[in-house]
C-alpha cells in the first residue's frame, strides 16, 4: 500500500539515480497488466514469459542509458515496447511457421509416420516368409522367371537373354507362376495381406 | 434443468509472470552498468 503512494515517475527517477528497489516496485506494480496484455495476443505461456522478459530488458537498458523521457507515461511506454515485441514474434513465426497442434487441424492427419509399428513389421515378415515358401514350390522354370522379375527387378528382355528363352516364353512362365501361386493360396486359405 | 456441456467454463487464470523471470530481471538490472566515456555510452554486464 505504501508503494502505491509513490508515483511511477518518482520510481523511474529513483531507479535512474541508482535505487534498484524502485525497479522491483515498478515491475510488481505493472507485471499483471503487461503480462496479460502479451498473453492476450500470443496465447502461449512460454512465449509470453519470453516477451515479458525481453520487454523489461529493453526498459532497463533504455532507462540506464538515459533514453527515456519521463512524461508520466511509464506503463504506456512499456506496453508499446511489449506490443512491438509481439509484432516481432509474429513476423518471425511467419517466416518460419510453427504448428502447435492445439487447434482442430492436426498436422499428424496429413503427416504420418511411414514406418511400420512392431506388430505390422512382424506380419509383413511373416507374409514375405510364407510367400517365399510358396514360390519354392513352383516348377523350376516358373520360379526362375518370377524370382528374376520380382526380386531382382529384371526386365523380361533381360530374363529372356539370361535364361535363353524368348520374351514370350518368359512372359508365359511368369503368368503361369502367378496362376499357380494363386491356386495354392486359394486352396490352402493362406492370407497374405498386412 | 439440463446442463450445457458445450462450452467449458471460463477458468479465471492467474496471469502473472514467474518469480524466476522477475528475479532474473532484477539481477540483470543490478548487473548492468552504463559507462560514460567521451560522449559515448558503453553497457557493461557484470556477473
Amino acid at each position: 500500500m505504501r508503494h502505491e503512494l509513490i508515483t511511477d515517475a518518482v520510481l523511474v527517477r529513483n531507479y535512474i539515480d541508482g535505487d534498484e528497489s524502485a525497479l522491483s516496485i515498478l515491475i510488481h506494480r505493472h507485471k499483471q497488466k503487461i503480462y496479460s496484455f502479451i498473453y492476450s495476443k500470443v496465447f502461449d505461456r512460454d512465449v509470453t514469459e519470453d516477451i515479458f522478459q525481453d520487454a523489461f530488458i529493453k526498459v532497463i537498458k533504455n532507462l540506464k542509458l538515459g533514453k527515456y523521457n519521463e512524461e508520466g507515461k511509464f506503463l504506456p511506454w512499456v506496453m508499446r515496447i511489449s506490443h512491438n515485441l509481439v509484432i516481432d514474434h509474429f513476423r518471425k513465426n511467419n517466416r518460419m511457421p510453427k504448428f502447435d497442434n492445439s487447434g482442430e487441424f492436426s498436422i499428424f492427419s496429413v503427416l504420418g509416420d511411414p514406418s511400420l509399428n512392431a506388430e505390422k513389421r512382424i506380419i509383413k515378415d511373416q507374409v514375405e516368409c510364407d510367400l517365399r515358401r510358396l514360390i519354392e514350390e513352383l516348377p523350376e522354370d516358373q520360379k526362375e522367371v518370377l524370382m528374376m522379375r520380382m526380386y531382382k527387378d529384371m526386365s523380361f528382355k533381360e530374363i529372356s537373354e539370361r535364361t535363353g528363352v524368348s520374351i514370350n516364353t518368359a512372359l508365359g512362365r511368369m503368368r503361369y507362376a502367378l496362376i499357380n501361386l494363386r491356386k495354392v493360396i486359394d486352396k490352402n486359405n493362406i492370407i497374405l495381406t498386412n | 434443468m439440463a446442463k450445457l456441456y458445450s462450452e467449458c467454463p471460463q477458468k479465471k487464470e492467474n496471469l502473472n509472470p514467474k518469480e524466476e523471470t522477475i528475479d532474473f530481471l532484477l539481477n540483470y538490472s543490478k548487473a548492468l552498468s552504463v559507462i560514460h566515456c567521451n560522449n559515448l555510452k558503453f553497457e557493461a554486464l557484470q556477473n
